[in-house]
């Protein structure tokens, strides 16, 4: 990767690097106050790097989560990837070694990202793509040792910043609607959720709900087949 | 902290593996210029906005109706989400905004 190609994939990335910093940073609040330090942020974001799924990460630590339970939720939350990857099939068609990296670091806002932008005259097409992507993955790591490192330097009172999860799900399932051909999934998601609680509890609740989501929208798929507009719209979010 | 280091460290390791699974899945199956099956593509695209409605009914687990420090701050930061984003359209914001309004209404106003 040189410069040239470094110069053409940075500006592309400025919103990333904005919004990385912020939602990062609000995860490394969130490990910090849950008692795990920037050790531990950078590690996460290191290895797993998904916002979501980190922010989910955390509640699963603070709560002492088991091994079959963190992978289940972890398989859920990032379920959207399998849709992501199948658009990049081509994109990232022989890149070599590169392109376990690509897979890797296929988030929302890469995917969105890669989906859109276009190398421009004399940069070659998958050096920008890496370049994009391995920019993009620094900013999250760099948000979350500054959240982690501002929350145990300032020591102010964290109660309550695990809302972030919250609204991000908010934020995501507002751009969702706004895409959506139908809204009967994200109704259908609300009503098994809430149905699975009231019936077996907070504890075991997503398991259920998962099961009667797939299970209804399956029968469904003639109806819904209707609505589809034909190409997947997915809305930014970690 | 719930879980010893060892634990932990297993934890992530098991997010790590199954975040990059999950990534990595389309491109170990259809990679061969094989069309995937159209019941996962159909799944595909209706799953994540009904999975994202079930993670925002787990996120919202704890509300009681008992007094409103159980569900006032949960539901006005969730409805300032939802109203930043319809209005700006800024994720940065809306998720930002109704966090520090959260944290605001549960260690100050229903603290």
């Amino acid at each position: 990767m040189d410069r040239k190609t470094l110069a053409a994939a940075f500006p592309v990335t400025v919103p990333v690097l904005m919004g990385y910093l912020a939602i990062g940073m609000a995860f490394g609040l969130m490990l910090q106050s849950a008692g795990y330090g920037v050790v531990w942020a950078f590690f996460m974001s290191l290895t797993i790097y998904a916002g979501s799924g980190q922010y989910l990460g955390v509640s699963l630590l603070a709560t002492g989560a088991s091994l079959p339970q963190v992978a289940f939720l972890t398989l859920m939350i990032n379920f959207r990837h399998l849709v992501y990857g199948l658009s990049m099939l081509e994109k990232f068609r022989g890149m070599g070694a590169r392109k376990l990296y690509m897979m890797f670091s296929l988030t929302d806002e890469t995917y969105a990202l890669l989906s859109s932008a276009r190398p421009p005259e004399g940069v070659e097409e998958h050096d920008f793509y890496f370049c994009v992507a391995l920019l993009d993955h620094s900013y999250w790591i760099l948000g979350s040792v500054i959240g982690s490192l501002a929350g145990a330097a300032l020591g102010f009172d964290t109660t309550g910043v695990d809302f972030a999860m919250t609204a991000l799900f908010l934020v995501i399932a507002v751009g969702q609607w706004k895409a959506a051909g139908s809204h009967l999934p994200a109704l259908l998601g609300a009503a098994a959720t809430l149905a699975s609680l009231m019936l077996v509890g907070a504890e075991d609740m997503l398991l259920p709900a998962l099961g009667i989501i797939v299970l209804v929208l399956t029968l469904m798929r003639p109806r819904l087949e209707e609505h589809r507009t034909g190409k997947t719209k997915q809305e930014a979010g970690t | 902290m719930t879980l010893t280091t060892g634990q932990a460290i297993a934890s992530i390791a098991v997010m790590a593996v199954v975040t990059f699974l999950t990534r990595a899945l389309p491109f170990l199956l259809f990679d061969r210029g094989d069309h995937p099956p159209k019941l996962v593509l159909y799944l595909g695209q209706v799953l994540p906005p009904a999975i994202i409605a079930m993670l925002i009914v787990y996120c919202l687990k704890g509300i009681t109706f008992a007094s409103p420090a159980g569900w006032a701050p949960s539901l006005l930061a969730g409805g300032a989400a939802v109203a930043l984003h319809l209005w700006k359209g800024n994720d940065l914001l809306s998720i930002f905004g109704a966090t520090v309004l959260y944290m605001v209404l549960v260690q100050g106003v229903f603290g």
